[in-house]
């Protein structure tokens, strides 16, 4: 039996300061909390207590390319970074389209602990857009995927796509559609416009994303069934998902935090830890991502996460991978672009980071529940007072291609608890649990 | 000056200035003994990641006639397949002590990264990296038009002069590097080429576009006209292709006797090389004395004289 914690005069959502007391995983008592003898006291004045963060959108690499990222790494990032869940891609090495993989990856993140790890399935077999994966034995799995994603390939033929869409309303799935058209993109290097014009880089251009936003939004009208756009990165995609909603068509979106703080200019140092998959867009595209998430056309926060070895970054443009890491620094952005800009309360960033993931992702019976009595205690403790600055060298994931490094970011993740466990906690409050 | 990477980081005064040092320089090389003894015992490197013959000679006999050594680096890998990486090849030559590496390559940005990588204390030349810029193929250029019309030309900018490039430009390195040198000079430029081969984004560049030659030729008076060459391999690839077949681009944008003869007399003609006879320029242009398609070759060893020496003995007069 572990000991009782209690975090004492949290800020809830950042609206209502109260106390938490957890015992064996569970939020047994909110408000003017008794303190047992034996319990660990979190001091939390002026820290934000926030129901445990969800990524919907991570790569962990493993099995495939460990040197890049693993299960462990990628988790322990993840619990630094505030998450008490993450979905893992699929694009690993085996592909994640067979209950097998599923299930391997799904139990050695049960067996790490510092998160849940659920993980995404392929759509198709081998991520090649040809066959249908065996999405009802994923669904079936010790792993119980719901979600199903070729991500880092669009699913691009529509027929393909149209039987995805149908055949996951068997166990109540959905797609996650990285949104791309693959022929409008061929060599694409970066977002199309004025600097890729200059650079001489090829141009990756907004409409490669918004057709096949566009295309999707109708096959899931016409179908009936849910779609989840990926990292959407353009104004005009908002506009196409803003004209979905309002038809009633189970459309729902996300955007990385990336996305909504850097732009296309980035490009200019050749610097290949810029080059993202869809690409850094224009400040005109930032803001309407902004204005978007904080209206609610954007559903969630989710980080695209994306390991890489650092060979494939310290090189030419052209040759380097796409992604970059995002489980660490996304508070810290979402605070700085969201949070001190007004645009969006802690409640928002409860709900964009947390419980609309785990409802998306169907994990909602464990997830993104409400900091209440009798619910699990998965936490996340924010202190939004505590700058930092980021050092590649300094993160939890294996990998070092952030974007970020040199950059202060406003606040971060200090404690966070699945299931009632601390999974990361700050060293300015080790001493609590010493 | 401690690289040449791109046109857009040079002022007016940088250009004529290196301008008017390869003048000098091309005055040095009509003397019975052409070499000069500036760069002794400074390494020049030529980083070759693509074939170029013409610009690895054109740099080689340039540094060997400032008396530098010389070291040509053939450095195999594309896109498709990785070679060395960018970063063990630059530790390399910092290894073997280069003052300056004169790097042409397949990657846009790559004479960047090579220079800001922290990777080597020389100087970098860009002698062209993929479809961004090759500021001497352009600074080339921009002698060639002064010395043949401006009167003066020492200290001179190209107010004035009307200079149109036809061709390929979404791909082109060439017209990159023209269009902010030749506007940084003072000249006006004019783009002609298909709606396909204009990148998307070019609003901002100081220049006009036009989509036919016969419009440029009607409605600018144009001093210069430089003929890009064209890739073979735009024309095929089917669904790819960026227009629809040789004949019709020659047909639009050829420069054949008839255009040639609706030219202002003064005009002259030009092409970075090696030319496509019979698809961008007719035999008939390309020969014209009008042409200075051979003179651009000898003003290319002058110029590159003249960057080499102010990135190496300048920075030393400097110090």
């Amino acid at each position: 039996m572990s000991r009782p914690i209690v975090i004492k005069n949290a800020s809830l959502y950042g609206d209502t300061t109260a106390s938490l007391l957890i015992e064996d995983g569970v939020i047994t008592a909110v408000g003017d909390v008794e303190t047992p003898d034996d319990a660990v006291v979190v001091e939390a004045d002026g820290l934000v207590a926030l129901p445990g963060l969800v990524d919907l959108h991570t790569h962990l690499r493993e099995p495939g390319r460990e040197d890049a990222e693993t299960i462990e790494t990628g988790s322990r990032a993840a619990a630094r970074g505030g998450w008490t869940a993450v979905h893992a891609m699929a694009n690993t090495n085996p592909v994640a389209d067979t209950a097998g993989v599923v299930e391997q990856v799904y139990s050695r993140g049960q067996e790490i602990g510092l998160c849940d790890v659920f993980p995404v399935g392929a759509v198709t077999v081998g991520l090649k857009g040809e066959h249908l994966s065996e999405m009802g034995a994923m669904a079936s799995s010790k792993a119980r995927v719901r979600l199903f994603s070729d991500d880092g390939v669009c699913v691009y033929d529509p027929v393909i796509m149209r039987r995805a869409l149908e055949y996951v309303k068997t166990f109540d799935g959905a797609v996650v559609q990285h949104a791309q058209d693959l022929r409008l993109t061929e060599g694409a290097q970066m977002h199309e416009g004025e600097v890729s014009a200059e650079l001489g880089l090829a141009g990756w251009p907004a409409v490669a994303e918004e057709s096949i936003v566009a295309r999707d939004a109708l096959l899931a009208e016409h179908v009936g069934s849910r779609v989840h756009v990926q990292h959407l990165s353009t104004a005009g995609s908002v506009e196409i998902v803003r004209w979905a909603k309002d038809r009633a068509i189970q459309v729902t979106a996300e955007a990385t935090p990336h996305h909504l703080l850097l732009t296309d200019e980035s490009a200019r140092t050749y610097d290949p830890l810029f080059k993202v998959n869809p690409p850094l867009r224009t400040q005109a595209d930032v803001d309407a991502l902004r204005q978007a998430v904080a209206d609610g056309t954007i559903d969630i926060i989710a980080t695209d996460h994306a390991p890489h070895a650092s060979e494939d970054k310290d090189c030419e443009w052209a040759s380097a991978s796409f992604g970059m890491l995002g489980l660490e620094t996304a508070l810290g952005v979402i605070q700085k672009v969201l949070v001190d800009t007004g645009a969006c309360t802690w409640r928002d960033v409860a709900r964009l980071m947390s419980e609309a993931p785990a409802r998306i992702g169907q994990v909602d019976d464990r997830h993104g529940r409400p900091l209440a009595e009798g619910e699990p205690a998965n936490i996340t403790l924010v202190d939004p007072n505590a700058a930092w600055t980021v050092e590649a060298d300094q993160l939890a994931s294996r990998a070092r291609n952030t974007p970020y490094g040199g950059i202060e970011l406003p606040g971060r993740a200090v404690a966070t608890f699945l299931r009632g466990v601390p999974t990361h906690v700050d060293p300015t409050l080790e001493g609590a649990f010493a | 000056m401690r690289h040449l990477l791109s046109t857009k980081d040079l002022t007016k005064s940088d250009a004529i200035l290196i301008l008017d040092t390869a003048a000098q320089m091309a005055a040095t090389q009509e003397r019975e003994v052409r070499k000069l003894p500036t760069l002794r015992g400074k390494t020049v490197v030529n980083l070759f990641f693509e074939d170029s013959t013409r610009t690895r000679i054109s740099f080689e006999a340039a540094a060997k006639r400032l008396s530098a050594d010389v070291i040509n680096f053939s450095a195999k890998g594309s896109s498709v397949s990785k070679g060395e990486s960018l970063k063990d090849t630059a530790l390399t030559l910092q290894a073997m002590g280069a003052d300056a590496v004169v790097v042409r390559h397949w990657a846009s940005g790559a004479a960047y990264q090579l220079a800001h990588g922290g990777w080597l204390h020389g100087s970098v030349l860009n002698a062209g990296d993929g479809t961004h810029q090759h500021p001497t193929q352009s600074l080339l250029d921009a002698f060639t038009i002064r010395k043949h019309l401006v009167t003066s030309p020492l200290g001179a900018d190209l107010n004035g002069l009307t200079v149109a490039i036809v061709g390929d430009v979404l791909h082109s390195r060439v017209a990159r590097s023209n269009v902010h040198l030749l506007h940084t000079l003072g000249a006006k430029v004019v783009l002609v080429a298909p709606a396909t081969l204009v990148p998307v984004g070019i609003d901002p560049w100081p220049c006009d576009v036009v989509h036919t030659l016969d419009e440029a030729i009607e409605s600018y008076d144009i001093d210069a006209l430089m003929m890009l060459r064209v890739q073979r391999e735009r024309m095929t690839g089917g669904g790819s292709a960026f227009f629809p077949s040789p004949a019709e681009y020659t047909r639009i944008y050829g420069l054949d006797g008839d255009r040639l003869r609706r030219l202002p007399d003064h005009a002259i003609v030009m092409h970075p090389g090696p030319m496509n006879r019979g698809l961008e320029i007719s035999a008939e242009a390309a020969d014209s004395p009008r042409s200075v398609i051979v003179e651009q070759v000898a003003n290319g060893v002058a110029v590159r004289m003249a960057a080499l020496y102010l990135l190496l003995a300048g920075e030393e007069a400097a110090q």
